[in-house]
């Protein structure tokens, strides 16, 4: 498989939430706005490059009884990066993303990708892979944020397209599942014609 | 009063799946048949409810003295992932029966948001360790009632025509929008 194609297999073909279901937590948590999805996007996308890159290089050192424990403490160490990050530069994001940062720990996505990916391949192709991986969750969480932002307070990345709030449910909980799940369908209504 | 207050706060008020978001993986992925999903509600009981107590104490007594709050994180996990595989290894040599109910499950609970989320929102609620484990508790028996209510409905829902494009998760999905409507309806009963 070329670069190309590893970098660009997250976005559709097999994109982490719409097509594998992974990380939906983070997915529906943090997606009342089209900003938080973003954020919560990138700040998964730094700790899944990152934690994909030491993998890669320390695999041959880690006996592989012990891999899984070794690979979440690589994790979790980028997590509480970032977790110090935003608190110090974005604080308000920081604050509406909240509990979901520390999360992004167990994140199936990120774990996952380690095991399957970055401990099996080279340093640059498993940074590729996270990089089109990350970027492909941002993109899902940014246009399911998208979406409920615009059904529930007609607004996109916070501009105002009409006046007033609309269907305040979408902001809420049981909107997160309802635009999820419809945007589920969709992707494997194109996915099976194209 | 306290501490009814917790209970139902959590269980029904602002419950850990349909609310909060949290274990939303095992609440789509093990929601196929009633049976698996008391099952995972019962593996999850035992551990979030033993975790959340090993996390307060180390918090409190072994974090906090030495300002090490920053690693908290780090900390936790492996905490959670040392305790899931001690169960394991205890459940097998004492209770066989419980270990065949729950063995399958166990591995999957490291990975549940519920847990360490749980474990996270005790610390930063500032209860002190009864409380915290009643919280851990009931949250726990909240997110299993909601498995339990939502097998019983997906159990349904495998007999009935739903168009091809919705058939699976986009449908569970809908439907846990609206079992969530549902329990939007307890808002405002706990201040």
């Amino acid at each position: 498989m070329g670069q190309m194609q590893n970098f660009t297999k997250g976005f559709i073909r097999e994109n982490p939430v719409f097509v594998l279901l992974l990380g939906l937590c983070p997915t529906l948590g943090t997606t009342s706005s089209a900003v938080n999805g973003l954020g919560m996007g990138l700040a998964t996308t730094f700790v899944l490059v990152m934690s994909n890159m030491v993998i890669s290089m320390v695999k041959n050192f880690i006996p592989d009884k012990v891999r899984i424990p070794s690979f979440i403490v690589i994790i979790a160490s980028f997590v509480t990066v970032v977790q110090l990050t935003m608190q110090a530069y974005v604080p308000s994001l920081y604050e509406s993303l909240g509990l979901f940062i520390p999360l992004i720990v167990v994140n199936c996505i990120v774990l996952g990708r380690a095991e399957a990916f970055a401990s099996k391949n080279s340093v640059g192709s498993s940074i590729i892979d996270g990089l089109g991986m990350g970027l492909g969750f941002a993109f899902a969480l940014t246009l399911l944020g998208s979406a409920r932002e615009l059904l529930g307070s007609s607004a996109i990345f916070g501009f105002n397209l009409a006046k007033g709030d609309l269907m305040l449910v979408f902001i809420l909980a049981p909107g997160g599942f309802i635009v999820l799940g419809y945007l589920i369908a969709l992707i494997n209504k194109l996915n099976k014609s194209s | 009063m306290e501490y009814f207050v917790i209970i139902i706060g959590s269980i029904f008020v602002s419950n850990i799946v349909l609310t909060q978001f949290l274990g939303i993986c095992p609440f789509i992925g093990v929601s196929n048949k009633l049976s698996t999903s008391v099952g995972m509600g019962g593996a999850v009981i035992f551990v979030l409810t033993l975790a959340t107590m090993v996390t307060w104490i180390i918090q409190y007594y072994v974090l906090n003295p030495f300002g090490l709050e920053f690693m908290q994180t780090i900390v936790f996990i492996l905490v959670i992932a040392a305790l899931v595989q001690m169960v394991e290894i205890i459940l097998k040599k004492v209770s066989p029966p419980l270990y065949q109910a729950l063995g399958v499950f166990l591995p999957l609970i490291t990975t549940n948001c519920a847990v360490l989320g749980v474990a996270i929102l005790t610390i930063q609620k500032h209860f002190n360790l009864l409380e915290g484990v009643t919280f851990a508790a009931s949250n726990a028996i909240g997110f299993t009632m909601a498995l339990v209510i939502f097998s019983g409905i997906r159990e349904h829902l495998d007999l009935m025509e739903v168009p091809k494009g919705m058939r699976g998760v986009p449908i569970a999905l809908v439907t846990a929008g609206i079992l969530a409507l549902a329990f939007m309806g307890f808002t405002g009963m706990v201040k």
